[in-house]
């Protein structure tokens, strides 16, 4: 790395601290530059991230000075206390002695104690006999030349220090023994070389402030001190529309280039629109509380009474020679207000109100729906569809088909190959299934079919064809976003919904 | 819907070998292949093909299909002897009108076998059945029972017998509170004066449909040679296509079936009764429907390969155990499935519309842009809530709470539509007091309520929420959105302030003088209910005016 250039991104901190590093200590190193500990450890951070200094982190054990340590180191140990007192008297009464000494009950105790175990004193009916020489007398204790020395780290006591350590310990808050972590700092080679080169950066610029820019000699021929680029910067966040919300919109644009015009409508509608005018028998078990959502409360039939009638007839009866489902059609059942289950219940509705001159015609719809479930990681009782329905006096099967290749190639899926299935209000009916390329797949996607002719001859007057499908919407989006849980969807987590990524499309 | 589970061996021995051929070919034919190992196959049959539930079932079917052996399936049906008959008295007019009757002989029951039958009788009475409502199928070993049979209906308390897995006689009632099949359908019953029960000449109770058969009677065993079986409904027409159903299964594992005379107030019918369906096909229509070019003679090829005989002229002859042929286009999809959905060249048809979204839309995506302009974040909240958190935690007591929309017997606590967002936004704070501060929100959605008509009235809202926030933020937001929108509204002072709010610190939102929704400062309780400790500051609007 080129040395001039390493000089020229040191930010002032840096600078600062750079020609004190050989001490190696991190209290001097901010002494000596003159700046708090906090400013110190960063600059040292910003040097490490450029490689100049290495930090390793060590974990030591310090011994230091207690309470009554920090007392005593001024005041002198009460043995030494009691021992100046007795190197005046020789002989002296215990009650005497502690009076006189000035030491608390428990100093007085300790310090006999200690002096006791050195041999230096003799206790003889009650007294005090002073038993050292002078010389001992004089003489620092371990105990006190311990105390001077401090603080020190446990590990590198020497053995005497280790037998001094170990007295005071047992004694109240003479020392302390604390955990610190000591931050080790290592030039490195480039550090060295940067050092050694005394290559002097000059004056750099620092932030381009208004107070730089207002004079062109503040800046004219001056360096702009180099900034670590890579270095990690803290995460901000966006606001953004929800994951769910994009998906939809970007069903309302695949579905608006394709000539589609978006069909509208309320949540909660009539058992009519959703399923009577679909040919859904009204003794189909979705027509049952245990799995659709109903309100208790009736909506009002059409005004048009032909298109009840011809209802009505369709699953009585059948229409053209057909059958129907042979049972009583009741009005009031189909005025039953429920939480729509499908999106359908636009197209049917829609179908009511178009007129013969409108054709040929392509509606979607797109939005929420609603069934009657428990909520585990797969199901839950909303769920997004969309769908689209071509009117078309001359379409078939094939052109349904030819529709539903065009909108998987729109959403990304070259491959699709169809299947038989069934549907109440289609006929034929299928399943599209696309190749997913990533995992090398096949992946059910699409449900489509043409409605029957006891659906479009009520709504339609005649039996003109309608092409319908729709892609299962969530199963689409967890895929999209590697979703497993479908609760996620509804989670509404602020943190995880800051970080989701925008909708790919 | 409903699966069956077939043995592998079995299917490898009369059908052929599984290999991706044959898989690709199941799927083809419109039963979805759920899965296979060494053992079994288990498919998936669409509810409109009751006829597939049995192996026997998918096995006629499918042979066609594949072309071994096409056209309609003919079965010997034996004339009934002399007292193969069932007396319909009028007394079950009320409660079960209809029977349709049938016996079959010369079946080697084993325990696969009983198995079977009890198999698909269960999963018709799942399927067309619709849990029995609709139709129960009874089955009994004939050895046990004295022809001629009666179905007549006697009060509850009058019916006595033993029914299967009781070690006791009980009488209708009893079954009904006790007897835990009799517990599980006795909503069948409740209300009804009458019961209806089968009776043999020697007034032994053969069972108590739709419920239980008699432990008598009623228990086909590895002894069983004969059987008599019975479907009892409401529709004669569903009842005859079901008891065919079950009997060309049996045909199918070799057993001889043999009609009786079922005996009913207004006449006498013959069951069963295996005459083909008559239908009608057009050549034109089955062409113009599926955009193809088929000679009628490929139309006879692909109706036979789905079981149907075709006369010509547009006759179709189709098996009589077919419950799904309610129109033409049924048979134009059967053609079709045979012909090959991978067989057909997808079209686009050269017309031209004009795509469009709706201008509410386009509006509501213009708010969404302003707002996450401002840094706010979008949530999508449920539509349904519960009454604790749309009231209680609102401050508003349950029993003051009016207008709100509920929904009958939801499986969750979520049973109510929500009436507004702003609940749902505090909720989210709720949950995320451990994501990074400040938050701002904002949720565009439905929310519905009764109006004071009485009617329903469903509307588009917004609600901003911001923590820490203050009025004067929130104010300052609001001022922004109305700007860019060009819309020109006013913040008055409220007069009704709503209990989540602080009076004093809220106002009303206006737009052509009229109130279109409120902003203030949530009141400390209404943290506290929610266990939020930042301020916060919201909003929420109806957006009718602003859609003008």
């Amino acid at each position: 790395m080129d040395l001039n250039k390493l000089a020229e991104s040191l930010s002032p901190n840096e600078r600062k601290i750079l020609p004190h590093l050989e001490t190696r200590n991190i209290t001097e190193i901010s002494k000596r530059a003159n700046l708090d500990k906090v400013s110190t450890l960063r600059a040292l951070e910003y040097l490490k991230n450029k490689k100049i200094i290495e930090l390793s982190q060590t974990e030591t054990k310090i011994i230091e000075l207690g309470i009554n340590g920090a007392l005593y180191k001024k005041k002198g140990l009460p043995e030494r206390r009691l021992l100046n007192l007795l190197a005046e008297k020789r002989i002296i009464p215990l009650q005497e002695a502690q009076k006189q000494s000035k030491l608390s009950p428990d100093e007085f105790k300790a310090s006999i104690g200690a002096l006791k175990n050195k041999a230096m004193i003799e206790l003889k009916s009650g007294k005090i006999y002073l038993n050292a020489k002078q010389e001992e007398i004089s003489k620092k204790s371990l105990e006190e030349q311990f105390i001077e020395a401090l603080q020190l780290e446990q590990d590198k006591l020497t053995p005497e220090q280790n037998f001094a350590f170990e007295s005071l310990k047992k004694r109240k808050n003479i020392i302390e023994l604390t955990e610190k972590k000591k931050i080790e700092l290592k030039i490195t080679e480039l550090g060295r070389k940067l050092m050694n080169s005394r290559i002097k950066a000059g004056e750099l610029i620092e932030a381009i402030t208004p107070e730089v820019l207002k004079s062109e000699k503040n800046w004219k021929g001056k360096k702009f001190r180099r900034y670590d680029i890579e270095s990690p910067v803290p995460e901000i966040f966006g606001g953004k529309r929800h994951f769910v919300n994009q998906a939809t919109d970007y069903a309302r644009k695949i579905w608006t280039e394709m000539g589609f015009k978006e069909m509208s409508g309320n949540i909660i509608q009539s058992s009519f629109w959703n399923f009577d005018a679909l040919f859904t028998a009204q003794d189909h078990p979705v027509r049952e509380m245990q799995d659709t959502f109903f309100i208790d409360k009736k909506i009002n039939l059409p005004e048009n009474k032909e298109l009840i009638e011809q209802v009505k007839k369709a699953h009585e009866q059948g229409v053209e020679n057909g059958k129907g489902w042979q049972y009583n059609w009741k009005e009031e059942e189909a005025k039953r207000a429920l939480l729509r289950t499908h999106t359908t219940c636009l197209s049917s509705q829609t179908l009511s109100k178009l007129k013969r001159e409108d054709l040929p015609a392509k509606f979607f719809g797109v939005g929420k729906c609603f069934r009657n479930e428990t909520i585990d990681w797969s199901h839950g009782f909303e769920f997004n569809q969309t769908e689209g329905i071509v009117i078309d006096p001359d379409a078939n099967f094939r052109n349904l088909l030819g529709y539903l290749k065009q909108f998987a190639k729109k959403i990304g899926f070259e491959k699709i190959r169809f299947r038989p299935a069934y549907f109440p209000y289609t006929e034929p009916s299928l399943e599209g299934d696309v190749w997913d390329p990533k995992r090398k797949e096949w992946v059910e996607l699409i449900a489509a079919g043409i409605f029957r002719p006891e659906v479009t001859k009520p709504l339609l007057g005649k039996a003109i064809p309608v092409l319908a499908w729709g892609p299962g919407f969530d199963r689409m989006l967890m895929k999209i976003y590697n979703i497993k849980d479908i609760r996620e969807l509804y989670s509404n987590n602020i943190t995880q919904l800051r970080k989701i990524k925008f909708w790919e499309k | 819907m409903a699966n069956i589970k077939i043995s592998k061996k079995l299917f490898e021995k009369e059908i052929g070998k599984l290999d991706q051929e044959m898989q690709q070919k199941i799927a083809l034919f419109g039963t979805t292949l759920e899965g296979f190992d060494d053992e079994e196959i288990e498919l998936e049959i669409f509810p409109n093909r009751p006829d597939l539930l049995s192996y026997q079932g998918f096995k006629r079917s499918f042979l066609a299909f594949l072309g071994k052996k096409k056209g309609l399936k003919k079965y010997n049906i034996n004339k009934p002897e002399k007292s193969y008959l069932v007396k319909i008295e009028k007394s079950v007019q009320e409660v079960r009108p209809y029977t349709v009757c049938a016996i079959v002989k010369k079946i080697k029951f084993n325990k696969e076998k009983i198995k079977e039958i009890i198999d698909i009788q269960e999963k018709l009475h799942n399927t067309i059945g619709r849990k029995r409502k609709k139709l129960a199928i009874g089955i009994y070993p004939l050895e046990k029972i004295t022809l001629p049979i009666t179905f007549k209906a006697l009060e509850p308390d009058k019916i006595k017998f033993q029914p299967l897995e009781s070690p006791r006689e009980m009488s209708g009632l009893e079954i009904l509170q006790r007897h835990p099949t009799g517990r599980e359908y006795s909503h069948l019953l409740a209300g009804k004066s009458k019961f209806p029960i089968f009776i043999d000449s020697k007034n032994q109770i053969l069972s108590l449909p739709p419920i239980i058969n008699s432990e008598m009677t009623g228990r086909i065993t590895e002894k069983t040679r004969e059987i008599f079986i019975e479907c009892s409904g409401f529709n004669l027409e569903i009842l005859k296509q079901c008891l065919n159903i079950i009997i060309t299964t049996l045909a199918d594992m070799g057993g001889k079936v043999y009609q009786i005379k079922v005996k009913h107030p207004k006449g006498v019918e013959i069951t069963p009764d295996l005459e083909p369906q008559k239908n009608k096909i057009s050549l034109k229509n089955t062409n113009k429907l599926l955009g193809l070019k088929l000679t009628e003679k490929q139309l006879k090829e692909n109706l036979e390969k789905m079981g149907h005989n075709y006369l010509g002229q547009g006759e179709v002859e189709s098996p009589a155990w077919r419950t799904d042929l309610l129109h033409e286009v049924d048979l134009i999809e059967d053609v079709a499935i045979a012909y090959g959905y991978e067989n057909f060249i997808p079209e686009i048809p050269k017309i031209s519309t004009i795509g469009e979204e709706n201008p509410k839309e386009t509006t509501k995506k213009k708010i969404s842009d302003i707002l996450t302009g401002l840094k706010i974040l979008e949530v999508s909240n449920y539509h349904l809530t519960t009454k604790k958190d749309l009231f209680k935690k609102m401050g508003i007591q349950e029993k003051q709470a009016q207008g709100f929309i509920e929904v009958e017997e939801s499986k969750t606590e979520y049973n109510i539509i929500r009436s507004n967002l702003s609940h749902y936004l505090l909720k989210n704070f709720s949950e995320n007091v451990d994501s990074e501060y400040p938050q701002h929100i904002f949720e565009i959605g439905r929310v519905a309520f009764f109006e004071n008509s009485g009617e329903i009235k469903e509307q588009d809202n917004l609600a901003i929420a911001i923590t820490p926030g203050n009025f004067t933020e929130l104010k300052q937001i609001l001022e922004y959105l109305a700007k860019m929108l060009d819309k020109e509204i006013k913040i008055k002072e409220s007069t009704e302030i709503p209990a989540h709010l602080i009076d004093g610190r809220t106002g009303d939102i206006l737009i052509n003088n009229k109130v279109i929704g409120t902003i203030g400062e949530v009141h400390p309780k209404i943290l506290k209910n929610w266990r939020i400790k930042m301020p916060v500051a919201i909003l929420e609007i109806n957006l009718e005016e602003i859609f003008k």
